[in-house]
């Protein structure tokens, strides 16, 4: 009798993997999944308001919402005052339509138990508001549970109340502006990184073993020391009083009142990104270069090619994928950096992951900041699968 | 030329890291060399920074915090990334390129979103602004190391030498100790300075997960950075380059003996 394929190896491999795969799953995956739900997902109007927005549902949205949709919001409303929620609600249907903020505190402040006249009249008494379509449907809007508001909000669109898409208003258009910022920032640290990388690496990589030791050793000292070490020295560096104005000024190449602003704008963001990312450029280009026997060069040159032609027709195509794998991870690093344009890029140094720790800390609008984040992380993923395809997981290891 | 120019972008690369240390024992607190300095005069140089940071609390509970946050972070990545190393170079592994791309996906994600996601889950949780939280995130950010540098140790190791133990009577876990570990210990070691490296300079997840109790070096530092700039920083600065040194050392040694077994 024939057995089934013997499956016992298969699951001793998998189940090695297993606990690392459950950790990573627990600990980090999950947390980022909890988070983009967040950024499509919002309950809280339609958790605090679901008989009057299942009433809204039979609304002709034209005229004014009959005394039963009236009588329902006043119990809710009321209700929500008690949990004390009503400040979320207020702020939630705020987002849709400015200004409702404190139309909805106020009203869920003054209603009592029972109505002045009809609920209706009550309501218009406290605010106006209320006798307008405009406001119901706002209401309307900020009780769907799942809501495309927060990616539209990331890329300048916003939904009117009557449900239409709009662009922003001019003077709140900010994400796409800084969206291409980072994004021409990321490719323009990219290419100077390749610009002082490749020259460094192909030196390093032909020198004699033992010097090439020791220069490898300066682009790894820099790699493994601390990140907000490096950023430290820059600011000892650059900042006014730093030592480069400094150095200007004993010169006279600058006046002492005339001193360079060098930090806390883009200049800082641009130097700390390059310097910090510059071994992750030469890391790569360096042990694809080393692959490279000089035999190809002198072939190259026995041929007749001069060092120009030879370069460009034989060794350069053979770095290609050094150059891909190091711009690729040099520019996956730099769209979602964080720390040193927080520290050193003032305010018009910052990229679009300092507007993620700005909505969460400051603005606390999570749901905004977890739709910019989906957006960069899904840029990440785009480029890590090319860069997997171009260096294979190997080439992820660094130093 | 080209040497010129080489020689400019490593002066670049490092300039930046020398000039912090003899600024750490500047006499005044600025940020900046003193004419005293220059003149090499004795009185203008003082350990005063050093002194400071040895006699702080605040420096004294941060060290301490994140050595007991590295040390477990690593031991709990090193432990399931080695695991699921040995798992992964099994010919028998099922869905290996999917795998690998899962469990390296904190390496590529960038910290300001891990950590923001981290937020939200741990706290509700329960595990914000514990030590706990923080072992378990940064043992997740360590782990891609381990699982990388000991999945590629692996590469180079001849298995004949498990059936060999196996024929003489081993058991796999007899094997493993005794065989196995002792011949990838290099690039099990590496990896794990990695992550205690990654533990060690983390400051963003810190900052979304971590309370007053968990103040680590990392957080001190952009705190110092962020509001009062005192040349103690650049002691600690100091402190952190020869480290950083240490480990690339230490890496570089264990990599030589990999490859002289391998």
């Amino acid at each position: 009798m024939r057995r089934g394929r013997d499956w016992r190896p298969q699951l001793r491999a998998a189940g090695l993997a297993l606990p690392l795969v459950a950790f990573v799953g627990v600990t980090f995956v999950a947390p980022l999944a909890t988070m983009f739900s967040r950024s499509v997902y919002d309950a809280v109007v339609a958790d605090a308001l679901p008989e009057t927005l299942a009433l809204l549902e039979g609304w002709d949205g034209e005229s004014v919402p009959g005394e039963e949709v009236f009588a329902a919001a006043a119990r809710e409303l009321m209700r929500a005052q008690e949990e004390r929620v009503i400040g979320q609600v207020a702020g939630r249907v705020n987002r849709v339509q400015g200004g409702m903020r404190s139309i909805v505190a106020v009203t869920g402040r003054r209603l009592a138990a029972a109505p002045d006249g009809s609920w209706r009249e009550t309501f218009v008494g406290i605010d106006p508001a209320w006798g307008e379509a405009g406001t119901w449907h706002a209401l309307r809007t900020a009780g769907e549970r799942y809501t495309s508001r927060h990616y539209l909000a990331a890329v300048d669109l916003r939904r009117l109340p009557d449900g239409s898409i709009a662009r922003q208003e001019e003077d709140r258009r900010i994400y796409l502006r800084l969206f291409a910022r980072t994004f021409l920032v990321s490719l323009s640290i990219t290419g100077l990184c390749l610009l002082f990388g490749y020259p460094l690496a192909h030196f390093i990589a032909h020198a004699p073993p033992r010097r090439a030791g020791l220069l490898l050793a300066l682009v790894l000292v820099p790699f493994w020391t601390s990140l907000l070490v490096r950023t430290t020295s820059w600011i000892v560096l650059l900042q006014g009083q730093g030592v480069i104005n400094d150095i200007l000024v004993a010169l006279r190449l600058v006046s002492d009142d005339g001193r360079l602003a060098l930090i806390y704008n883009m200049t800082g963001t641009f130097v700390a990104m390059t310097h910090v990312l510059l071994p992750f450029m030469v890391l790569p280009l360096y042990s694809v270069m080393r692959g490279i026997p000089r035999s190809h060069m002198d072939a190259a040159a026995s041929l007749g090619a001069g060092p120009a032609q030879g370069f460009l027709r034989v060794y350069w195509p053979q770095t290609l994928p050094g150059v891909g794998a190091g711009s690729l991870l040099v520019f996956i690093l730099a769209i979602g950096y964080y720390i040193t344009p927080a520290l050193v890029g003032g305010s018009t140094g910052q990229l679009i992951s300092n507007m993620v720790a700005y909505h969460m800390q400051t603005s606390l609008n999570w749901g905004l900041a977890s739709a910019l984040g989906a957006i960069i992380l899904a840029c990440v993923i785009g480029l890590y699968l090319l860069y997997e395809r171009l260096a294979g997981t190997e080439g992820v290891r660094v130093a | 030329m080209h040497v010129a120019f080489c020689a400019a972008v490593l002066f670049f690369l490092m300039a930046p890291i020398l000039v912090i240390v003899p600024l750490s024992f500047n006499a005044e607190p600025y940020f900046t060399f003193t004419e005293g300095m220059l003149r090499l005069d004795p009185e203008a140089w003082s350990l005063r920074w050093y002194q400071e940071i040895a006699t702080s609390d605040v420096w004294r509970s941060a060290l301490v915090n994140s050595l007991v946050i590295g040390a477990a972070a690593t031991a709990l990545a090193t432990f399931l990334g080695t695991l699921a190393a040995l798992g992964l170079s099994s010919p028998d592994m099922p869905a290996r390129r999917f795998l690998m791309g899962f469990l390296v996906s904190p390496l590529v994600t960038p910290v300001i979103i891990s950590a923001a996601g981290m937020f939200f889950f741990y706290s509700r949780m329960g595990l914000g602004q514990t030590h706990l939280g923080l072992i378990l995130a940064h043992a997740a950010l360590g782990t891609p190391f381990v699982v990388i540098t000991v999945t590629a140790t692996l590469t180079a190791y001849n298995t004949t030498l498990n059936r060999a133990a196996a024929s003489l009577g081993a058991g796999p876990l007899r094997t493993f100790t005794r065989v196995q570990l002792p011949l990838i210990a290099p690039g099990v070691l590496s990896g794990a300075l990695f992550a205690f490296a990654t533990s060690f300079d983390e400051v963003v997840v810190v900052l979304f997960l971590g309370g007053v109790e968990q103040n680590t070096i990392p957080r001190q530092m952009w705190a110092g950075i962020r509001e009062e700039i005192s040349p103690a920083i650049l002691a600690v600065a100091t402190f952190l380059i020869v480290f950083a040194a240490a480990l690339l050392l230490t890496v570089g040694w264990l990599r030589r003996r990999a490859a002289g077994t391998g």
